[in-house]
């Protein structure tokens, strides 16, 4: 089943790209997410792995995740190691001066599950939609108040000047 | 899945013990007693013998959407602190016990135990041989059920596996519900032993919401010495509940569907019993404590709930 929810930030694409492919930050604005933990010498980049759990629905459920593409500032994809089998990717693209498109795709499911696999993989899609737009509501606001914050910042400093 | 006790004599309503006891001696001296002691060997002769190996990561894997969805969708399940779970080594969780034979927490535990460490994780849970050899249930050999005996528990412990036994077993799976909101392993202490031996933390597991997925009416203590169920086949208990589909169900041999009480459960941190209770610790301080533990997390959840069933 795969997921897919996306935003376009008002920032530029390398500011993004900054938070989306920081691994301390993903707590902060990745909805449902309750642990995204370096494992392993490889804090980012390609090869990189992380310990991460989402709640959906009685259970959270993720795993040992690695990175396998790292198109900086572009593409990011991840896919699973150990635990439930998933894959993600982050997408950014340059709207304009300063604007960002983001996307956010998930693609999950257990091989050989079945019917039963089918059934929770659809009922479980409105709630991991939900997570993702929520996801990237959050990192809007992130990066907007943190543009917001900076550029007030740099004029008080001209002012002072 | 099942629930394992680890003092007294072994029941065959899917709760052991890991210690025999004698009880029945003079009952199967007379020819009924004879009679069905014999039969009741035959029976255990038949039952295939669960071991560790058994164990299948992929099994689980497959089977974790169909529990996801009873989890989520029929027991709309709450399982908090399972980061107090050491992330890996031998520990052993320790929980009370609530449903019938249908055993609800059991299930919900273990799909977020599951899903949290991954089913690469080793995982084992201790239960009677008669329920792993029941029409359907054979399977739970695949979960990392095995036959409760003290042999099973310390080599899942020895292999590094995280361990979940249920004192109270069938004492307290068919308690009634009106005492649902109650911790009661009945006195046994042979868990606290286990981890002393093998020296290894112990994580309290505290759920709410089995016990209102029937109305469980008696344990049938009673009864089950009427009929000689205790002494000829060691059956302690003959519950008896209102239950669908059978209306009035006696022994709840065969099951129940259950209601689709929530079910919350709560990981307490782990307890290092050296460390707290001295290098010699006394096992009924130990026993008190932790009885006390659970009865505080268990009265803290029950004023979360506000309807019985609804949660």
């Amino acid at each position: 089943m795969r997921v897919s929810a996306n935003t376009q930030v008002v920032a530029p694409i390398d500011r993004v790209w900054a938070i989306v492919s920081d691994p301390e930050r993903m707590l902060t604005f990745m909805s449902a997410v309750t642990r995204w933990e370096v494992a392993g010498n490889r804090r980012t980049g390609l090869g990189a792995r992380y310990r991460v759990l989402f709640r959906v629905g009685a259970a959270e459920v993720g795993g040992l995740i690695e990175i396998v593409e790292w198109e900086e500032p572009y593409e990011l994809a991840w896919t699973s190691v150990t635990g439930v089998d998933q894959r993600g990717r982050w997408r950014l693209r340059e709207v304009s001066a300063g604007r960002t498109r983001v996307e956010l795709r998930m693609a999950y499911g257990v091989a050989g599950a079945g019917l039963w696999g089918w059934l929770a993989e659809r009922l479980a899609a409105p709630m991991v939609s939900g997570h993702l737009s929520r996801s990237l509501q959050q990192l809007k606001r992130l990066i907007e108040h943190e543009e917001l914050r900076e550029r007030a910042a740099a004029r008080r400093a001209a002012r002072a000047a | 899945m099942a629930s394992t006790r680890l003092d007294s004599a072994a029941s065959p309503n899917g709760h052991v013990t890991l210690e025999q006891g004698d009880a029945g001696e003079s009952a199967s001296s007379t020819l009924l007693g004879r009679a069905v002691r014999g039969l009741a060997d035959q029976v255990t002769r038949r039952i295939p013998r669960a071991d560790l190996d058994e164990r299948d990561p992929d099994f689980i894997r497959e089977r974790l959407p169909l529990m996801w969805l009873l989890a989520s969708v029929w027991y709309r399940g709450d399982v908090r602190g399972l980061g107090n779970i050491p992330d890996s080594g031998p520990v052993l969780l320790v929980g009370n016990h609530s449903g019938g034979n249908m055993i609800p927490d059991t299930m919900v535990f273990t799909l977020a135990f599951s899903t949290f460490f991954g089913v690469e994780r080793r995982f084992y849970q201790l239960a009677h041989n008669l329920v792993l050899s029941m029409p359907g249930l054979g399977s739970l050999r695949k979960f990392g059920t095995v036959a409760a005996s003290p042999a099973n528990a310390t080599k899942a412990l020895e292999s590094g596996a995280a361990l979940l036994v249920y004192p109270g077993g069938d004492f307290e799976v068919h308690r009634p519900s009106w005492l649902r909101n109650k911790i009661d392993f009945g006195g046994r202490k042979g868990f606290i032993r286990l981890a002393l031996e093998q020296n290894v933390p112990i994580v309290p597991v505290v759920s709410i919401g089995g016990q209102e997925t029937a109305l469980f009416l008696t344990r049938g203590e009673g009864l089950a010495h009427m009929l000689f169920l205790d002494r000829l086949l060691r059956l302690k208990v003959l519950p008896i509940s209102l239950a669908l589909p059978w209306g009035l169900n006696v022994g709840d041999m065969l099951g129940h569907i259950p209601l689709p009480a929530k079910i919350s459960v709560e990981t307490l941190p782990a307890i290092d019993l050296r460390e707290e209770f001295g290098p010699e610790p006394d096992v009924d301080e130990v026993y008190d404590h932790l009885i006390r533990l659970m009865q505080d997390t268990l009265d803290a959840l029950a004023s979360e709930r506000r309807l019985p069933v609804l949660g």
